[in-house]
């Protein structure tokens, strides 16, 4: 172990000798890799989460949002498929969908009038013949060779993803069963948008995306069940990860189907004495799902997350805004099959998530303080070797950080370093 | 309850009530400010919303926002877990307040519109504009003393930096 990296990544293009289990702190603030970024993993073979399909209904329907950093119009076309295209006129560049949402029956920049189809078909340039026979477009300006950039596009279980690739495999493919089975899981009955927000942080993304893999840092960071006596102890979990690496879930299991009693203080660990909850059904679930999973956390490389805590679930997307700024972008959802009783559960649990969320509010801050640890010491680097140091598909117990392991290799693999 | 005799004869809030409410507001935001935070929880009646919720999502009438308490032990809870539990870098707010209107009187609840800024300064000398928006309330008298029964905070950004533990 020890620092082999002798000169930048960016000069040399090569990692650390020490694998995975190693990154350089060069890599959360240097603007080339920023920039590098952008192309291979944004632009590279992945696709990315850019919205739900429940949220354009009708043909017309559009949301404006990012891929990377590149801003992209998601968009119902009018025969009612999803089309997702890059947000910029062909003719100058400028943003043509401004409004974060709306709907529309032809796409039409404001600055020139170039307008076009749904599918992002260029149709008509204003004064393309010019005026009286002056100026206008040369002759064999063709408008078929000058639309929009649209991009594949595919949805799975409601969610719309993207990507910039041709390469890249079917999306299916690339999720792979074992994490479409937990999509499936969490979201396949049919998904209701209780709640969107936004989390703005001092970091680069890839800081926050770490974290979320991260199972070890929860029970020590993350001090709200602890001190208000709530780990439940006698729950089992692990880790699994898609065959590259590049995916992963984090889970829990209650081992019994009493989770109703688990919550009785008596049989709780206390960590510190005299703090009970003086409004407990603020932790008050119900048992879910058949399999008994009580906590399920999956990263879809490179950004996206599907969240289930409890009864609390979520999707959350963190798009990077330069080397040292991340937006996490949540979408907080109930279910089609939801009762009232188990809406306001779910209404309850939000307090636990989120920006304000009395559990895991610290993920908002943490990064940035690694952030400005690590900032004067481009040279130096982070350790990765919980649970080994290799990308090993699953393990037991959640003391491990191969997760994040499996995030630098698929990290690796996209830069070429 | 003071309902019918906090309006005059062309539906004017009475005097007294409406100083009752603004000292309210005024004195709640002081609390806050203050580090008094152990008190904000005794500004709600017992069964009581508690909500931050940005103001494209509030109009959508969506059911979460970024903060949802809905009973005093909530807010205490809160409280609590702030104390001793969370953490992150020491902050305080400078709550700016303005333009309090009372908007109506059904019942002896009397729904309460104020705008607020909170600026935010961290340990280190960082300031900024934390939130801004306006406060949506609804304001019942228990034992002669005003109390929210209802606190929306409509935040005009639907972005929070970093986290939000102190409450607005």
């Amino acid at each position: 172990m020890g620092f082999a990296m002798a000169t930048s990544i960016k000069e040399t293009t090569t990692w650390p000798n020490d694998g995975v289990s190693r990154v350089p702190y060069q890599i959360y603030t240097d603007p080339e890799i920023y920039a590098a970024e952008q192309e291979k993993i944004f632009r590279g073979p992945i696709w990315s989460f850019v919205g739900i399909e429940r949220e354009i209904p009708e043909p017309g329907d559009y949301q404006t949002t990012y891929i990377g950093d590149t801003p992209v119009i998601v968009l119902r076309d009018l025969e009612g498929e999803v089309q997702v295209i890059v947000n910029r006129c062909a003719h100058r560049g400028n943003l043509v969908c401004i409004a974060k949402e709306g709907k529309a029956t032809e796409l039409t920049c404001v600055y020139h009038n170039w307008r076009y189809d749904l599918q992002g078909n260029l149709k008509s340039v204003a004064f393309g013949k010019g005026i009286g026979k002056k100026g206008g477009m040369p002759d064999d300006f063709d408008t078929a060779e000058h639309g929009m950039q649209r991009l594949r596009t595919d949805t799975f279980c409601g969610l719309i993803f993207a990507t910039f690739s041709d390469d890249v495999a079917p999306l299916p493919e690339f999720l792979g069963d074992e994490m479409r089975e937990n999509i499936e899981r969490v979201l396949g009955r049919g998904m209701v948008l209780l709640g969107t927000y936004s989390q703005y942080m001092p970091n680069n993304w890839k800081l926050y995306m770490e974290n979320v893999r991260d199972s070890y840092h929860a029970s020590i960071l993350h001090m709200f069940q602890a001190t208000f006596r709530i780990n439940r102890l006698s729950m089992k979990g692990g880790i699994k990860l898609s065959p590259d690496g590049w995916h992963h879930i984090s889970y829990s299991i209650a081992e019994t189907d009493k989770e109703e009693e688990q919550y009785d203080s008596k049989k709780l660990r206390a960590v510190k004495d005299g703090y009970t909850l003086a409004d407990p059904t603020l932790v008050k679930g119900w048992r879910e799902f058949d399999c008994g999973t009580t906590l399920a956390i999956q990263s879809i490389y490179p950004n996206f997350v599907v969240q289930q805590i409890s009864n609390s679930l979520a999707l959350r997307l963190c798009l990077p805004k330069g080397p040292e700024e991340c937006e996490l972008l949540w979408w907080v959802l109930g279910t089609d099959e939801d009762t009232d009783e188990q809406r306001n559960i779910r209404i309850k649990q939000s307090n636990m998530i989120g920006p304000g969320g009395v559990i895991s509010m610290e993920d908002g801050v943490v990064g940035g303080w690694v952030q400005r640890g690590t900032k004067r010491d481009q040279d130096k680097m982070t350790i990765v070797e919980m649970g080994g140091r290799d990308v090993a598909p699953s393990a037991e117990g959640r003391a491990t950080e191969v997760s994040i392991r499996g995030f630098w290799k698929g990290y690796r693999e996209c830069m070429g370093i | 309850m003071h309902g019918n005799l906090t309006m005059d004869g062309a539906g004017n809030i009475a005097v007294d009530v409406r100083q009752q409410i603004e000292d309210l507001i005024v004195d709640y935001a002081h609390a806050v400010d203050d580090d008094r935070l152990e008190e904000w929880p005794e500004f709600f009646t017992d069964v009581c919303a508690y909500r931050i919720i940005d103001r494209h999502s509030h109009a959508k009438g969506r059911v979460i926002g970024i903060v949802e308490c809905s009973s005093k032990g909530m807010l205490q809870d809160r409280i609590l877990a702030l104390r001793e539990a969370n953490v992150y870098e020491p902050h305080v707010y400078r709550h700016l307040l303005s333009g309090t209107r009372i908007t109506g009187e059904e019942g002896g609840v009397y729904t309460v519109e104020t705008s607020y800024a909170v600026i935010r300064t961290m340990q280190e000398g960082d300031m900024s504009v934390f939130s801004a928006g306006k406060y949506v309330d609804e304001v019942v008298f228990e034992g002669g003393r005003p109390l929210f029964r209802s606190r929306i905070v409509v935040c005009d950004s639907n972005r929070i930096h970093t986290l939000i533990v102190i409450p607005i």
